[in-house]
């Protein structure tokens, strides 16, 4: 488990821009939503990448794994990642 | 070929009582199907093609919302298919996908369909592993082989087959292609005419192996008929909180009840 | 002995207390780290296996249309006037491929069935009451619902399920997820939303893909702002009449197309108001977090789509018909038909509500018409016509009092609402009140059978109404204001 004030300076998925690669390094909590998320493949260690914002903002389109996905900001303010850089 | 017929598990009336209980009606069926799989994965369609029922099916994750029912004749056996609203995962929490989960968990049906989508395995396979956990009568559809041409994917369905130790049948149900070869492995799976061997979790682990032995040998005698006490047990061993306290009120048994009064809508 | 046999089950019978200990103690020894274990354990089989298995073959690449095809449809320029776009298409495809059909339906169920029932009633004797009773009000009354509802149902749902098929549907939730979060409500309303355009019933059911229970009212409160098929005739008739003569005839059928998907935006906009309102107020709580996979583009099956669809709602259209028109149809002739001293029922009822009735913008024959009209709203229209014309004692115009009918062109329509004291005001204000009334009875039976509760029924029947009424209202004052009276 990663200690509070780590979890506070991390990077969330909410932080990442258009076309940013990274991949997840855990989660804020264990609350439902973020448990679904797991079990639709987002976990520990995968790689993703931001496709875009909508038209309005909110929500983000990520692409993992071959699937492509649709998060709200406020959860995807919960989701701890760390920059890829340049790699794929 | 072990004495299958002393075996309470497969007695077409074990089968059919709970069944019944999810308001199932077996009374002029053989064999009862579960088709199971991730959301989006095609169920429908393949539903569709094996009963030959036009249950509409819509290329948005959440779809089918009810338990739809079919049937079908294959080799003068009587088939009963429950088609499944898609479930990520059976340890989820979230309600639309609790129908799914409790059939698969209390409902033993003979035989469960797992349809995968060729063109997302890794990703089934969480579904699928975990599903693997609970029963060992079990035929992957790896279906939407028509997209994974598209995408330029080529699938080794015996290697997968090898490594998950159940059928796999590779189909494009909305071409209606691998129909035939489904059924075929449907069949001998319903009549034992085919032995799974099913891939377990943490297989490696002898502590767990025994653990989980010595745990079930305690639940099956506790309460007398249930499904499912590897899972159950599973579960004991991780400290899952609701099945703890399930456990504690004695409850397991009203599991099944449960779901009896929430089926029918 | 039966005793000691009992003695031994029950000292062998594991208790719960003894599961439970047994799985602590076991759970010591493998560490607490368990769940974690298997749950690392799938994702990494899951992903060693599928590395053995999958293989990609080409690294040509290839055009990716769906990347292209998701950035017109998502795009911040694109994505809005792409989504109106569809909804305008969707409405005109589906009005213009209806007339024909309607109006073929029409002809055959009423200009030919109807005469040879009558011939037969009288060949066999029937009294004049029975006669009216049966043939004029309840078969009328059936004819109508199915010339009017079948063919707009037979073209609408099977272009929705094409659409849904093709995977459009998600993105018009990506799009539209910020509004409904702003409003409290959850992004799969978009799609409960879409399916209400054709039947609010089917959108009612719809809601199950939402959670969370909150939400899930929010969605089923606010469906009936989605204008169903059963309500566009009464719109397009109204617009044609009232708004499209205004203008020269070229562009009479373009006006008043834009006038009814002008009225279809406002159903949204009040989707949204009301759905925020509700999570301000009755339905409080947190959003619930909201994650959608965007399923691939997959090219539709329209042949099976087109038969599935078609059966479907075939069946659907004639149950309709069949239990809602029929009870309406034998009160809307009994209304005409029954007199209490010189005057009918109907008369009666209209009279009385009419002041009511102009305060509102409205009259007391539109009040009574959507009474009677509660089971289904496609008889509004035919209701209508027939109390004003009761009303009004017009002769040479259809058959008599309380019968349904068909008129052959809009000059009649024009002038028989001329006569019956119609403007403009009155035209805005009916089409106001049919986008906000109450939802027709199949969907207010679908709501309770999905909530089982009365309270929640409730709401949802009359929140729209009050809504209704109020909006009217302040239309036509400050339309009297205004333009004068109206």
């Amino acid at each position: 488990m990663i200690s509070e004030k780590k979890i506070e300076k991390q990077i969330r998925l909410s932080d990442l821009q258009k076309g940013d690669e990274a991949h997840i390094e855990g989660f804020e909590d264990d609350e439902g939503s973020l448990v679904r998320l797991r079990d639709m493949g987002l976990h520990d260690g995968i790689s993703l990448r931001v496709i875009k914002f909508a038209p309005l903002g909110d929500p983000i389109e990520i692409k993992t794994r071959g699937f492509y996905l649709s998060i709200r900001k406020s959860l995807a303010n919960r989701i701890l990642i760390k920059k890829n850089n340049g790699i794929k | 070929m072990t004495n299958k017929f002393n075996n309470c598990e497969t007695c077409p009336v074990h089968q059919s009582t709970y069944l019944k209980k999810l308001g199932v009606n077996m009374d002029k069926w053989d064999y009862a199907l579960a088709l199971a799989g991730n959301p989006n994965t095609g169920k429908s369609t393949v539903f569709n093609a094996l009963t030959g029922l036009r249950q509409h099916t819509g290329n948005w994750p959440g779809k089918t919302v009810t338990r739809a029912e079919g049937g079908f004749i294959y080799q003068e056996k009587r088939y009963k298919i429950v088609d499944l609203p898609g479930t990520y995962s059976l340890l989820s929490t979230s309600t639309d996908e609790e129908v799914a989960r409790n059939f698969i968990l209390f409902g033993k049906p003979d035989v469960t369909v797992i349809v995968i989508d060729a063109t997302r395995i890794e990703r089934n396979l969480n579904l699928t592993l975990q599903i693997l956990e609970i029963t060992d009568r079990i035929v992957i559809c790896l279906n939407l082989m028509d997209e994974a041409g598209r995408h330029q994917l080529r699938i080794d369905e015996r290697i997968l087959s090898k490594e998950l130790g159940v059928p796999v049948i590779p189909t494009s149900a909305r071409k209606g292609e691998g129909i035939d070869e489904l059924l075929r492995a449907i069949h001998e799976v319903a009549n034992g005419l085919y032995v799974c061997k099913p891939h377990h979790i943490l297989s490696g682990s002898k502590s767990l192996k025994r653990a989980v032995s010595q745990l079930v040998e305690k639940i099956e005698n506790r309460f007398s008929g249930i499904s499912n006490a590897r899972w159950i047990a599973l579960r004991l061993l991780e400290g899952d909180p609701r099945i703890i306290e399930a456990v504690k009120k004695g409850e397991l048994d009203n599991l099944y009840q449960k779901i009896e009064n929430t089926e029918t809508r | 002995m039966k005793n000691q046999v009992d003695n031994i089950i029950e000292k062998n019978k594991i208790t719960d207390e003894q599961i439970l200990d047994t799985a602590n103690s076991l759970r010591w020894d493998l560490g607490e780290n368990l769940h974690d274990s298997l749950l690392e354990s799938i994702y990494q089989d899951a992903a060693e296996i599928s590395e053995k298995v999958v293989t990609k073959v080409d690294e040509k690449p290839r055009y990716d249309w769906d990347r292209t095809l998701d950035r017109l449809l998502t795009s911040r320029w694109t994505g809005f006037p792409i989504m109106l776009l569809m909804l305008t298409i969707i409405f005109w495809i589906t009005i213009s491929g209806a007339n024909v059909p309607s109006a073929l339906l029409a002809s055959f169920l009423i200009d030919t069935i109807h005469p040879v029932l009558k011939d037969a009633a009288a060949y066999l004797g029937t009294p004049l009451w029975l006669d009216g009773l049966l043939i004029d009000g309840i078969y009328l009354a059936m004819a109508w619902v199915i010339s009017v509802m079948l063919p707009p149902m037979m073209i609408f749902f099977p272009l929705f399920t094409l659409l849904e098929d093709f995977g459009y549907l998600p993105r018009v939730a990506f799009n539209l997820d910020s509004l409904f979060k702003k409003a409290g409500a959850h992004g799969k309303q978009a799609l409960t939303m879409a399916m209400g355009y054709g039947c609010n019933a089917a959108g009612i059911i719809a809601t199950r893909v939402i959670d969370s229970p909150r939400e899930r009212l929010i969605a089923i409160i606010t469906n009936n702002f989605s204008l169903c098929n059963g309500r566009w005739p009464t719109q397009i008739l109204i617009a044609s009449l009232f708004i499209g003569s205004m203008v020269p005839a070229a562009l009479g059928g373009l006006v008043s197309a834009t006038a009814v998907v002008a009225v279809a935006l406002l159903g949204i906009v009040l989707t949204f108001v009301t759905s925020w309102f509700l999570s301000r107020t009755i339905l409080k709580g947190e959003a619930s977090t909201f994650s959608l996979e965007l399923p691939p583009y997959r090219p539709p099956k329209i042949l099976q789509t087109l038969y599935t669809s078609i059966i479907d709602r075939t069946i659907f259209v004639l149950w309709r018909a069949i239990i809602f028109a029929v009870p309406a149809g034998a009160v809307i002739w009994l209304s005409a038909n029954v007199m209490i001293g010189d005057q009918s029922i109907g008369e009666y009822i209209v009279n009385f509500m009419d002041p009511f009735g102009l305060i509102l913008g409205l009259n007391g024959v539109i009040l009574f018409a959507y009474i009677i009209a509660i089971p289904a709203n496609e008889i509004v229209i035919p209701t209508i016509l027939m109390l004003t014309v009761m009303v009004l004692n017009a002769s040479g115009v259809g058959e008599g009092a309380g019968v349904m009918f068909e008129l052959d062109d809009y000059q009649t329509y024009t002038e028989l609402f001329a006569a019956g004291g119609w403007t403009l005001l009155t035209a805005i204000n009916l089409m106001l009140f049919s986008l906000i009334h109450n939802p027709c009875s199949t969907t207010i039976y679908t709501i309770y059978k999905e909530t089982k509760s009365l309270k929640w029924t409730a709401i949802s029947t009359f929140l729209p109404i009050v809504m209704g009424i109020a909006i009217c209202f302040f239309v036509a004052q400050i339309w009297r204001i205004f333009v004068g009276a109206g």
